[in-house]
């Protein structure tokens, strides 16, 4: 009896010891995710600041102080009447340039993924996994590399300096990444579905629209926003390729910095950054859970 | 009327020969097992029958058809799988439907046949689920139900019971038995399991290593196996297999034993032999034929033969008990009634019943 309330005390005492120790680990797990997490936002928090306010109030005050000001002119210019190499249309044009270049580029691309993981995981033939090797290499392939054979095929399309050809590059730059990412995951499909389907009497797009399509949507997220925000990110091909107003909004950034007046417009640049940030970053705030979900499945399962 | 027939069938992958030449027949109705260790190219075989392999060389025939270039849509086949292959994103309903809308069968009449089938498997309840709200028995079930929902010539099943629990498995193998009785379609069933087979089928086909060992009825598999091989693969305890050599007395052959203390003990040999047969033998004898030695039971079984053993262990199993029992230098495994079962470390005299012991060449495996 007495060594068993003694044994019980001193559990007692134990658990109370380890208690607290795991108390004191999360506290400085937590101090350091806070410390890091805020190191990481100062950037975006000053340019976000600067955006609202006054030119002159930054003049005076230096480009990282808290505001003293707020007004959302910088926001209106930016979208509409700044000069950017003698037109004073602000980015919206690039804007829009961006839009028309990713959306359709995102969309081919993440299709032709899905086909491509589609045969290479359920209908393998004779070298598809040769042909699976030679597209991963594209994966590793530095964009660089490529510019002067695009420069060569865009001009012979006829295609420089316009917003189609920065697609096709996009597409087809994109297509090792999409298939990689869609045979890993069709990989995990077990074989059985495919093969009770084919006896059933489904054929190659009726197996994938009726099964492989519904099961995709963790893997289709994931190609979606991997491709938008690289897409809508990428900036030497659209500085290289196009010029004034065929540019995607990442190159025309630039061409605002470097637009000819002494004055640096801080709050109208910040605001410009912005509003080029804004749509891979709404994605990733809407589909981001996704995001992690889609690439960990496979791990879980 | 549905038959199956298949003739010298090869299948290779690369330089790996994977069948080496299988000739198989199920007449119309038939129930036939395909059964083996893993690796030996039972499932392989079934997925030529359904057409998801390619056919190296020989002939699948389904009724008189020669099918090895025919798609597995057209082969007029339904099959089981062993994960079930339910598809997971559809209801229990449109997974039976499937079939029928790829094959675009008019929607009244898929209705028609989903109640039929529904009925029939008692899953009308689950109509609205799908697969992954249901259990382990009732995915079986719906399984059956995309089968049976075709009416097709050729029912294939692959190893449909390997995923349930032991209960359940049993349960649904009676099932099946039922199923195939009532629906009386041609089957070819792959399990690795010889109770399996020997409970349904009305043929097995033993295969190892590519080739089929036997194919005939579980009653000749079991009490005339064409080989050591499926001797020891069907029966559960296996059979005891003894090294031995041809002997004689009083006239009569005999199967001489060598036992512990070097003496020889001679069982007379009641089948009649070829005059090839070897001077070294191997006696093949089953656990559930050897008992406790009795005068009464030589009245009842003429070809009892007695011998002395060692009782080595004792694993009682409730409905019976099995002992390890010492034989010379082997030890073989008897099965016993729980009543007469001898105890541990005693010295029993064996009644062993000759006219169902099988006798084996040991240079090549066959029964003599």
């Amino acid at each position: 009896m007495v060594d068993a309330a003694l044994d019980r005390s001193l559990d007692h005492r134990a658990a109370t010891v380890t208690a607290r120790r795991h108390l004191l680990t999360r506290l400085v797990i937590y101090g350091l995710l806070v410390v890091f997490a805020a190191i990481y936002l100062v950037p975006l928090l000053v340019v976000v600041l600067n955006s609202f306010r006054d030119q002159q109030e930054i003049a005076r005050n230096g480009l990282i102080s808290l505001p003293r000001s707020f007004r959302l002119e910088a926001w209106s210019q930016a979208w509409s009447t700044y000069c950017i190499g003698g037109t004073c249309e602000g980015m919206q044009r690039n804007f829009y340039n961006s839009l028309k270049m990713t959306i359709p580029a995102t969309i081919i691309s993440t299709t032709v993924g899905a086909m491509n993981g589609y045969i290479l995981s359920k209908w393998r033939f004779k070298g598809s996994e040769a042909l699976f090797t030679l597209m991963l290499l594209g994966v590793f392939i530095p964009g660089q590399i490529s510019l002067m054979p695009w420069a060569f095929i865009l001009g012979n399309l006829g295609l420089s300096n316009s917003t189609y050809g920065l697609i096709v590059i996009h597409v087809i730059q994109g297509i090792s990444f999409t298939t990689l990412f869609c045979r890993n995951y069709y990989v995990s499909i077990p074989d059985d579905l495919i093969k009770a389907a084919r006896i059933d009497g489904a054929g190659f797009w009726r197996i994938f629209r009726k099964i492989i399509l519904p099961l995709s949507s963790p893997i289709l997220i994931v190609t979606v926003i991997w491709q938008f925000t690289g897409i809508w990110n990428e900036y030497l091909f659209g500085v290289v390729f196009t010029s004034g107003q065929q540019q995607p909004i990442t190159a025309a950034l630039v061409a605002l910095t470097a637009s000819g007046t002494n004055v640096r417009a801080y709050d109208v640049m910040s605001a410009a950054v912005l509003i080029g940030a804004l749509p891979p970053l709404l994605i990733y705030l809407f589909g981001g859970k996704y995001f992690v979900r889609g690439l960990t499945q496979g791990a879980i399962k | 009327m549905s038959t199956l027939t298949i003739r010298s069938l090869r299948k290779n992958y690369g330089t790996v020969e994977v069948l080496k030449g299988i000739d198989l027949e199920a007449q119309n109705g038939e129930f036939v097992a395909l059964v083996g260790p893993s690796g030996c190219g039972k499932s392989t075989l079934l997925a030529m029958i359904a057409g998801l392999e390619t056919v190296t060389s020989g002939e699948i025939r389904i009724d008189g058809r020669l099918v090895n270039a025919v798609a597995p849509k057209d082969r007029d086949i339904a099959m089981v799988f062993q994960s079930y292959a339910l598809y997971p994103t559809m209801t229990v309903r449109e997974n039976i439907t499937f079939g029928m809308e790829s094959r675009r069968v008019p929607k009244p009449q898929q209705d028609e046949a989903v109640k039929r089938v529904a009925a029939f498997l008692q899953i009308e309840p689950l109509l609205g689920r799908k697969p992954g709200q249901l259990s382990g028995g009732q995915r079986q079930r719906v399984a059956m139900g995309r089968a049976l929902v075709r009416d097709p010539k050729l029912f294939l099943f692959d190893e449909p019971l390997s995923n349930l629990d032991a209960k359940l498995r049993v349960d649904m193998r009676t099932e099946i038995k039922k199923l195939h009785h009532r629906v009386g379609k041609t089957t070819v069933y792959v399990t690795h399991d010889q109770v399996e087979a020997m409970t349904l089928a009305s043929r097995i086909a033993v295969m190892h290593q590519g080739s089929v060992q036997q194919f005939d009825e579980p009653a000749m598999i079991y009490n005339r196996p064409a080989n050591m091989f499926v001797a020891g693969f069907m029966g559960s305890p296996a059979m005891n297999f003894l090294p031995a050599e041809l002997g004689e007395e009083g006239g009569r052959p005999t199967v001489a034993l060598s036992t512990a203390d070097g003496k020889t003990v001679g069982l007379p040999i009641v089948q009649t032999l070829p005059s090839d047969t070897p001077r070294q033998l191997v006696l093949g004898i089953r656990p559930e034929h050897i008992y406790r030695f009795d005068p009464d039971l030589q009245r009842r079984k003429p070809g009892i033969a007695q011998i002395d053993a060692m009782v080595e262990l004792v694993e009682p199993t409730g409905a019976e008990t099995m002992a390890v029992l010492r034989l010379g230098a082997k030890e073989i495994t008897g099965r016993f009634d729980p009543d007469s079962t001898p105890r541990m470390g005693e010295t029993v005299t064996l009644g062993i019943d000759m006219a169902r012991a099988c006798l084996f060449d040991p240079t090549t495996q066959r029964l003599i």
